[in-house]
């Protein structure tokens, strides 16, 4: 197949932080592409490669099989880029903003009017609106839309969801999937394990390392130990039990309950539920659970 | 539950600016101690309602009571017995960590004293001890925010409004953040949580759900699920504050 991106053993380093440390991978023509990662993973430095604004210290990146590096004119053209800030002109109009960065691209809003049309819609009704007084959600349409108007073929989003309430954020996502259909690539960044699940395949990043890459169900069928869920009345005073306790391999806080991986295979939930019972932790709940994305990178993060 | 258990008291709040209603004749209460998740798109007016419950903006009509003051009356008095902690104002970035915590202490009015015991308490708790001279600025996010939350519950308030309080932050990270949160409910603060992230809600007590400057939905998250058919509190957010947005070219 394909590959719309390559990168091959990228290294960066800023003084004496190692940004991003032996990074390979690549990505499929017309896949979503998810990077997961906690803030200074180096999801944001990786992102500024491909996008040609950061020279790599070391490797190489290609897009469409050409150089990022050597042949950065040609692929400004291919890509579109949404930085994580927002970074339209505030004292521009949101129709000024999408003529200038159709011009500059030699193009024009009606060429490409259609690849916008469902975002754009949205915010035509305050066309004459400075941008700088957008909500949220509007400036997120519009820094997209501004993205795309020059019919790129990989779009690069670095963390477009972040500050964006969950209603905008749904609609990005179906946005995404729509562009994907229209043949777009797209390499999109966030620290919500939640958006993880919605990609075709996702890279965890931790500390400028890639730990693992895979479809986010593979991730998941991946996560090496028993899972089990427990549900009680005092939840925070269950937690800091289990955490004093010789049976916990690992406990932590998931919504109102905790999770709890067992130190030893042979674990039985009968005993544990009456150590707790002992410390005055009455009716606890323990049942197996299934992991999610959250649970596996709660794991690789410790290691 | 008898009144006085509840900390705060909202009865048919209305905040009007203009002929627009931010705030459509709302009520709810919060007990002592809940972990109370207060969720709603941009723009529902949640801003609004938190402003009144500070003390910062009066409100159009209706009864409310922060702490057993009342809003209209004793706004000064809501003042000293809250603390705000947002993600996007927090702490001085040019000030070291100690200053900071020194700063705010100074603010609230805690003696000397009360503010090195605190200090020294959340030093070490955040294992922080040995960079107390460091500038704010210098930390990652994850313990900015750890900090700041720190700092808005030094003065003991009886309610801790959270504005986003975890945006951004990594899982491991924000579990730290949350067992700060769940600690401080232990020891009789009342954490008041606002945040865009539906996973964030499945931690808090009960949540209510804002559109349009009215409540359209309150209970725990189970209740809520339960109540709307739904796996998770996002999907349950979505089918109350979702409209009807296709891409797909019409």
């Amino acid at each position: 197949m394909e590959k719309a991106v390559i990168f091959e053993k990228i290294g960066k380093n800023f003084g004496n932080t190692q940004a991003l440390e032996n990074v390979s991978f690549s990505i499929n023509e017309r896949e979503i592409f998810g990077l997961i990662g906690p803030d200074g993973a180096g999801k944001t430095t990786l992102m500024r490669i491909l996008a040609t604004l950061y020279l790599p210290d070391r490797g190489k990146a290609y897009l469409q099989g050409e150089n990022v590096v050597d042949n950065y004119r040609r692929i400004r053209k291919k890509i579109g880029y949404m930085p994580g800030e927002f970074s339209l002109y505030p004292d521009l109009t949101v129709e000024e903003n999408l003529k200038f960065f159709a011009s500059v691209f030699n193009t024009t809003i009606q060429e490409n009017y259609d690849l916008i049309k469902g975002l754009y819609s949205h915010i035509r009704p305050f066309s004459s609106r400075k941008a700088g007084d957008l909500s949220g959600g509007m400036k997120q349409k519009l820094a997209l839309s501004c993205a795309l108007i020059h019919r790129p073929k990989v779009l690069i989003l670095d963390e477009p969801n972040t500050g964006v309430d969950a209603v905008s954020r749904d609609e990005l996502w179906k946005m995404l999937h729509y562009l994907k259909g229209e043949g777009l690539t797209i390499l999109v960044s966030t620290p919500y394990m939640d958006e993880a699940e919605k990609c075709d395949r996702i890279a965890l990043m931790q500390k400028g390392k890639v730990m693992s890459i895979n479809s986010p169900d593979k991730i998941v069928s991946e996560f090496g130990h028993q899972l089990y869920k427990i549900e009680c009345e005092n939840i925070y005073k269950a937690l800091n039990c289990l955490k004093e306790s010789p049976q916990t391999g690992d406990a932590y806080l998931f919504g109102q309950s905790i999770h709890f991986v067992p130190a030893r295979e042979n674990f039985i939930p009968d005993n544990l539920r009456n150590n707790l019972s002992q410390q005055g932790i009455e009716n606890c709940i323990i049942e197996p659970v299934q992991p999610d994305i959250e649970d596996c990178f709660i794991d690789l993060m410790k290691t | 539950m008898n009144s006085s258990d509840k900390i705060i008291k909202v009865e048919n709040l209305v905040k009007k600016f203009g002929d627009f209603a931010a705030n459509d004749n709302i009520s709810f209460s919060v007990e002592k101690g809940e972990i109370f998740g207060f969720l709603g798109p941009n723009g529902a007016g949640k801003t609004t309602a938190i402003k009144i419950l500070s003390g910062l903006l009066r409100p159009t009509s209706g009864n409310i009571e922060v702490a057993g003051y009342d809003v209209y009356n004793e706004s000064e008095s809501i003042k000293q017995n809250i603390g705000y902690m947002s993600q996007k104002f927090s702490l001085y970035s040019d000030l070291t960590i100690y200053e900071n915590i020194r700063f705010y202490g100074g603010i609230y009015g805690l003696s000397k004293q009360e503010i090195n015991d605190g200090a020294e308490y959340y030093l070490q708790k955040l294992k922080l001890e040995k960079n107390r001279n460091k500038l704010v600025g210098e930390l990652p996010l994850g313990w900015r925010q750890k900090l700041a939350f720190a700092i808005a519950i030094l003065h003991k308030p009886h309610i801790v409004f959270l504005d986003e309080p975890t945006s951004g932050v990594d899982p491991v990270t924000r579990r730290q953040f949350w067992e700060m949160i769940y600690e401080a409910a232990e020891q009789g603060i009342t954490p008041f949580v606002t945040t865009h992230y539906m996973d964030e809600a499945e931690y808090c007590e009960r949540v209510s759900i804002m559109v349009d400057g009215r409540i359209e939905a309150l209970g725990t998250p189970s209740e809520l699920k339960e109540r709307f058919s739904a796996q998770d509190i996002n999907e349950v957010f979505l089918k109350i504050a979702g409209q009807k947005n296709e891409y797909s070219s019409d």
